[in-house]
């Protein structure tokens, strides 16, 4: 009876529909849209127009240059050439050391509390918590922490360190910070794409006699291949864009040897206001990341 | 019990530095300095948290922390209104370009936020925002995620109760206002939450667009807290106490709607 009414009801909305006006989902839209095309849609086409002039915030003359500011980031002659690429060289050794280990702990993390267990609730939240704290909170709990004279770090070790001062010791704060700081999001992610694999494929596995490696190999693994593309397609573009934990962590020390792409971008175009020249980076760096992004997925394909 | 064993070594690993920044901001500075470092202060002071109250005009910290919450909810409550409305219309209505227009927005989900930077704060100068709330509150609410969010979750739900809505009489406001929103309290507020927290932590956004002190919220207070008070780590951290413990007691009073949203956010590929 109740279905019978429904599919009635289902059958006469065809006509019902055109009666709420033309005008209702753009009204709805509006708001969103308004605010879309302002901060979103024309940022992005005013930029690439900023980046084709020399755009110097404090001064009344922009003079269009074409393609210079891009020009200059190729010439090793150039202002900014040197600068530029170290810290496009800072982004990749960051984002190189920092993924696979965004990728691979959070996963081990996954699996100790992928299975029910009492105060499963309870640590998961645990893990996750340093997550919802702000990079500006974490970076300087951990600079008092890894203070070479006052730290607990260096304390607890028996060395003397100066973490945020000398190589390699910066680039291994500034990885083991971001693991400590955003292992609990990837883990979520895992958890949750764990929950979604059949439970008859494990007991398939079990069935045949699998081992709990061979059943972590040939049923969690596999179950897992579309979240992992996510995972880590989602963690590089993070570490791509890692700005605050240098910022505030390091300073860019030693000598601008962690200074990111996205700070040295940002400290020119929003610090030292040449903005046409900054917009012309983020828009190398962009390319950078969508290339790395399409490779990612080929790759992620074809092992599928 | 071996997994209880790793499991308490690894909460350690988690919840330490967390205490010692705790027990830092509550330590007499001569302690904070002492070595071998002691992880409680042997007798707890209220120093660094007086200093803080108090303030000075270059670190109006009491002020930031009004900054932050009035940011923070009001960018929530904006992205919660033109999120939901967006939605609404993408996923339970019909129109002209309705699949193009969700395309270009979904994209932007894939662009890394930096590159609009520079232009969009060219846009908030010529709007006039610039070392405002305004700017800290407004321009996030543009961001895909709500959108994109939201009408997955309005597309599960049953349609069947909107279609004997319409042939009563009602109209699609009254059906989202009615019928949509209220069914969807959960997916609402994860996204309160989320949104919330991503404002309330923003640290990129407001060092470029506020220049003074009284217009900060806590994040950008903090880099200016760590240049006023150096080495006096106590005021420092009772700084970062004052920015974490508010998030850390929303997610737990939240957890579940956090982990669910973040969690969902991963199936969506």
């Amino acid at each position: 009876m109740v279905s019978l009414t429904l599919k009635g009801a289902a059958s006469r909305t065809a006509t019902v529909v055109p009666r709420s006006g033309r005008a209702t989902p753009y009204l709805f839209l509006a708001p969103y849209l308004l605010l879309f095309v302002v901060f979103v849609l024309a940022p992005a086409i005013y930029g690439i127009w900023i980046s084709l002039h020399d755009w110097d915030y404090l001064l009344e003359a922009r003079p269009f240059v074409g393609l210079d500011n891009y020009a200059a980031l190729l010439d090793p002659a150039s202002a900014v050439y040197a600068d530029f690429w170290m810290s496009m060289r800072a982004t990749g050794i960051f984002t190189l050391f920092s993924v696979p280990f965004l990728v691979v702990l959070p996963l081990g993390l996954a699996l100790l509390l992928h299975r029910p267990f009492r105060g499963r609730t309870f640590f998961r939240g645990l893990f996750f918590a340093p997550y919802v704290l702000g990079v500006a909170v974490v970076s300087l709990m951990w600079r008092l922490l890894l203070d070479p004279n006052l730290g607990l770090i260096d304390w607890l070790l028996g060395i003397d360190i100066g973490w945020t001062t000398s190589l390699p010791w910066a680039w291994i704060a500034l990885v083991g910070v971001t693991v400590w700081w955003t292992i609990g999001f990837n883990g979520v992610i895992y958890l949750a794409g764990m929950q979604d694999i059949p439970r008859d494929l494990y007991d398939a596995a079990k069935v045949d006699g699998a081992g709990k490696w061979a059943e972590f190999r040939h049923v969690t693994l596999p179950g897992l291949r579309p979240v992992g593309l996510f995972v880590v397609t989602t963690t590089i573009l993070a570490s791509a864009n890692m700005f605050g934990q240098s910022y505030l962590l390091t300073q860019g020390a030693p000598g601008g040897e962690t200074r990111t792409a996205i700070y040295y971008i940002l400290d020119q175009g929003l610090s030292q206001y040449k903005m046409g020249s900054a917009a012309a980076m983020s828009y190398v760096l962009t390319l950078a990341l969508i290339l790395v992004s399409v490779l990612n997925f080929r790759l992620f394909r074809r092992r599928s | 019990m071996k997994r209880y064993t790793l499991l308490a070594a690894l909460a350690v690993v988690f919840v330490a530095p967390l205490l010692w920044a705790l027990g830092t901001s509550l330590k007499s500075q001569s302690e904070a300095t002492r070595m071998p470092p002691t992880l409680f202060p042997t007798e707890p002071v209220t120093r660094a948290y007086g200093t803080i109250f108090e303030g000075t005009t270059q670190t109006p910290v009491l002020r930031w922390f009004a900054n932050s919450l009035i940011a923070a909810t009001l960018h929530m409550l904006l992205v919660l209104a033109v999120s939901s409305l967006a939605a609404y219309a993408l996923a339970r209505l019909e129109f002209r370009g309705k699949r193009l227009m969700f395309v270009v927005i979904v994209s932007t989900l894939l662009v890394p936020g930096f590159v609009f930077l520079i232009p969009q704060f060219l846009i908030i100068d010529q709007l006039g925002w610039l070392d405002s709330l305004t700017a800290l509150i407004v321009p996030g609410a543009a961001g895909a995620f709500g959108v994109f969010f939201l009408r997955q979750f309005f597309l599960g739900l049953p349609r069947e109760l909107d279609e004997a809505a319409l042939v009563e009489g009602a109209n699609h406001w009254q059906i989202f206002t009615r019928i949509t929103l209220p069914l969807s309290k959960p997916a609402l507020a994860t996204l309160a939450v989320l949104s919330f927290l991503a404002n309330w932590n923003d640290f990129i956004w407001p060092i470029f667009v506020i220049f003074s002190p009284e217009y900060f919220t806590l994040p950008p207070g903090l880099s200016i807290l760590q240049g006023a008070y150096t080495i006096d780590y106590p005021v420092i951290m009772a700084g970062a106490v004052l920015a974490g413990v508010p998030v850390l007691i929303l997610f737990a009073l939240t957890q579940r709607y956090v982990i669910e949203g973040i969690s969902r956010s991963g199936l969506k590929g």
